[in-house]
């Protein structure tokens, strides 16, 4: 795939599908770790980011993951690498 | 085969787990803590179809065995049978939400994979059906290997099926394969039996997705968020007082009761001034506690909770904190130990120790009688802006210098003493949901009770200690009895350490059964100031305001009012706060640092109040 169109989740535009391709789980504390991929937030997973926070950094995210919201952090959208699929 | 004695619900948060709980045990039930932490136990008597009755618990929501919270470990360990004075459950009642099935089933394989006897309840299935979902229960059975019973709490369905499958789970064989499978292989499992079961599903008209783009708006979101913050500070302090005022009426007439009926006596003035007196003055906080838990309840049950807590999470964050705290911040304005409890849902426990501590700046509705009975005889009414008066513009004051207070507290203490790496901020946010009345009224009961069961011992025992710290030794011929008693002397040796704060003796005084509850420390002053103004409360209020007008300087009534913003004036806070910190380590930080804040600024505030000639 294009180099390009690899980006971090945090950068993910709003409403657009996109699938996680690696997580970098050395950048995240161990039980952020365990926290995420039990909500489903893992290598793999089709999200979309659904709503950003309305305050500086517009943190935290929204992420639709399957039939869930989950909310998380910028800093844990940033360990992970996302390229975009087609809705 | 004999019948099981014992089962427990398990599966992930917001699976309806509480609501098939109600349903399955009726209003019955027995809330304690599991021995040595501080996660609720909730119990209740389910009878079988034979006629035996088993003790059924809800465990804590939990993701996995793999535990990131107290109450997670909580589950894990019961299920394993690890936790001493607990044994494992003889049926394991798997709950799963049908709308949610490829996520709940990751956490459902690794209970079933223990092979202990397990029953899945499909709960939730009318929601799934409304979401475009059609689900296949015997397909679901079969690839799991254990009984499947599709079941919607609230309405009662599929109750007496689930009871009869309880009764017949047998003992199954553990696979050792399957105890060693990743989570991530769980996952692409989970994913294939959800796609086997799931017969159809059609385009959803997904409720959820709606209302999230109203309460999760940029700029809508958090101006419905503080409109329903308003709402429920209007209920709280407006709604309940005439609850609290019938409330006191009622102390009132037990007390006269109590006077009439027994001869003069220490006793008796043990049951009106200590008991009567003490206990009922925070038994009358009970409804605003109550409206205040229907409103958390309500945003809880309805899932806008969760919400909140995104919408907060970045104005926490500048603190060190996440949006987990502002729930029990929140609670803590009518009452810190509400909030003290509520920190149990945050994961982090340098946060929750965090919250715990600066839970007391949030001004507490004990604090109002204290505010206003001060603000009334030194503030003059007069208007600053029309409709604004300078009254109300210092109470407003009061309530950010404590919320200002609390953030300042937070940031500090992130850097020193509860320092550690920045807490996440990972949740899940739950469907929307009708909260049901029945299970409303069940939990806000549980919340009552335990409040009043608290003011029974706790504050009765305070209460008690300090009646007699105020009347032995009994005072001599032409002595006043608060100048004999040990309560006399400990305030004599306080206002030498108060006086340059600009405290007089009767405040001082007054500091010391205030310790019970802060409130208490208008009735202690009007006592010492021996007001005889009758039972007509607004009566004694009024004629101690004069009393205070008269005999204070205002320097002296700013600095108690900045002293009240700060000072842990509050026994069951510090006796709460040992509870859920499992030692008096914390507790005594809190007193400490509390009274160190309260000491300075009231000395600031005398001091620059003096100074501006005030």
């Amino acid at each position: 795939m294009a180099a390009a169109a690899m980006m971090t989740l945090d950068l993910l535009p709003i409403g657009q599908p996109a699938r996680i391709v690696a997580v970098d789980w050395a950048l995240l504390a161990e039980e952020e770790a365990l926290r995420l991929q039990a909500l489903g937030v893992d290598a793999g997973a089709k999200v979309c980011v659904a709503y950003r926070g309305i305050f500086a950094g517009r943190d935290p995210i929204a992420l639709s993951v399957g039939r869930m919201t989950v909310a998380l952090r910028r800093a844990h959208a940033r360990a992970m690498r996302v390229e975009p699929i087609a809705p | 085969m004999t019948a099981p004695r014992s089962a427990a619900l398990v599966g992930n948060p917001n699976a309806g787990k509480s609501a098939l709980f109600n349903a399955l045990t009726g209003a019955r039930q027995k809330i304690a803590n599991y021995p040595g932490v501080t996660v609720e136990r909730k119990a209740g008597r389910l009878v079988l179809p034979g006629g035996d009755a088993v003790e059924l618990t809800d465990l804590p929501g939990s993701y996995g065995l793999n535990a990131t919270s107290p109450d997670e470990e909580v589950t894990r360990r019961v299920i394993l049978g690890e936790l001493p004075g607990e044994s494992a459950p003889d049926v394991l009642v798997l709950v799963l939400d049908a709308a949610n099935l490829e996520q709940h089933l990751v956490f459902a394989q690794e209970v079933i994979a223990l092979g202990r006897p397990s029953v899945v309840a499909l709960n939730m299935v009318d929601l799934a059906e409304r979401d475009g979902l059609v689900i296949d229960h015997l397909a679901l059975e079969q690839a799991l290997g254990v009984p499947v019973v599709p079941t919607v709490a609230v309405r009662r369905r599929g109750l007496a099926e689930l009871t009869a499958a309880i009764a017949a789970a047998g003992e199954r064989e553990s696979d050792p394969h399957l105890a060693h499978v990743t989570m991530t292989e769980r996952r692409v499992t989970a994913q294939a039996i959800a796609d086997a079961a799931i017969v159809s599903e059609t385009a959803r008209h997904r409720l959820h997705a709606k209302l999230d783009k109203l309460f999760l708006h940029p700029w809508l979101g958090p101006l419905i968020l503080f409109a329903l913050l308003f709402v429920v500070f209007q209920a709280v302090f407006a709604g309940a007082t005439p609850f609290a005022d019938a409330l006191e009426a009622g102390i009132g007439a037990l007390t006269d009761l109590v006077r009439s009926s027994l001869p003069p006596s220490l006793v008796r003035d043990l049951l009106t001034e200590g008991v009567l007196s003490g206990v009922g003055s925070v038994v009358v906080f009970l409804p605003q506690i109550v409206i205040l838990f229907f409103f958390i309840l309500v945003m809880e049950a309805s899932g806008y909770m969760a919400r909140a807590a995104f919408l907060m999470d970045r104005l926490m964050a500048g603190v060190g904190l996440s949006g987990r705290s502002f729930i029990p911040l929140l609670s803590s304005f009518a009452c810190a130990i509400p909030g003290i409890m509520a920190t149990r849902s945050i994961t982090d426990p340098k946060d929750r120790l965090t919250t715990i501590l600066i839970a007391p700046l949030m001004t507490c509705s004990a604090r109002l009688p204290v505010y206003a009975v001060i603000i009334a005889a030194f503030i003059p009414n007069r208007p600053v802006l029309p409709g604004v008066g300078l009254q109300g513009l210092v109470l407003l004051g009061l309530y950010v210098f404590g919320i200002v207070a609390a953030m300042l507290v937070a940031l500090v203490l992130r850097r020193s003493v509860t320092k550690g790496a920045a807490s996440g901020f990972i949740m899940e946010l739950p469907k929307y949901q009708m909260p049901r009345p029945g299970d409303l009224l069940i939990a806000l009961w549980q919340r009552a009770w335990i409040f009043l069961r608290r003011a029974g011992t706790i504050i009765f025992m305070v209460t008690v200690v300090l009646w007699i710290l105020l009347n032995f030794p009994r005072a001599g011929e032409g002595e006043n009895q608060v100048d004999a008693s040990i309560a006399g002397r400990i305030a004599n040796g306080l206002a030498v350490v108060v006086e340059p704060i600009g405290f007089n003796r009767d405040i001082a005084l007054s500091l010391i059964p205030a310790m019970a509850a802060r409130e208490v420390a208008v009735s202690s002053l009007a006592t010492s100031y021996a007001v005889g103004a009758g039972d007509d409360e607004e009566q004694q209020a009024k004629a101690l305001g004069e009393r205070l007008a008269a005999d204070w300087s205002l320097p002296t009534a700013l600095a108690f009012l900045a002293w009240f913003v700060f000072a842990p004036q509050c026994m069951s806070t510090i006796a709460v706060t040992r509870r859920e910190t499992n030692g008096w380590k914390w507790p005594g930080f809190m007193l400490a640092y509390l009274f160190a804040l309260a000491y300075v600024f009231a000395g600031l505030t005398y001091w620059t109040a003096v100074w501006l000639g005030l």
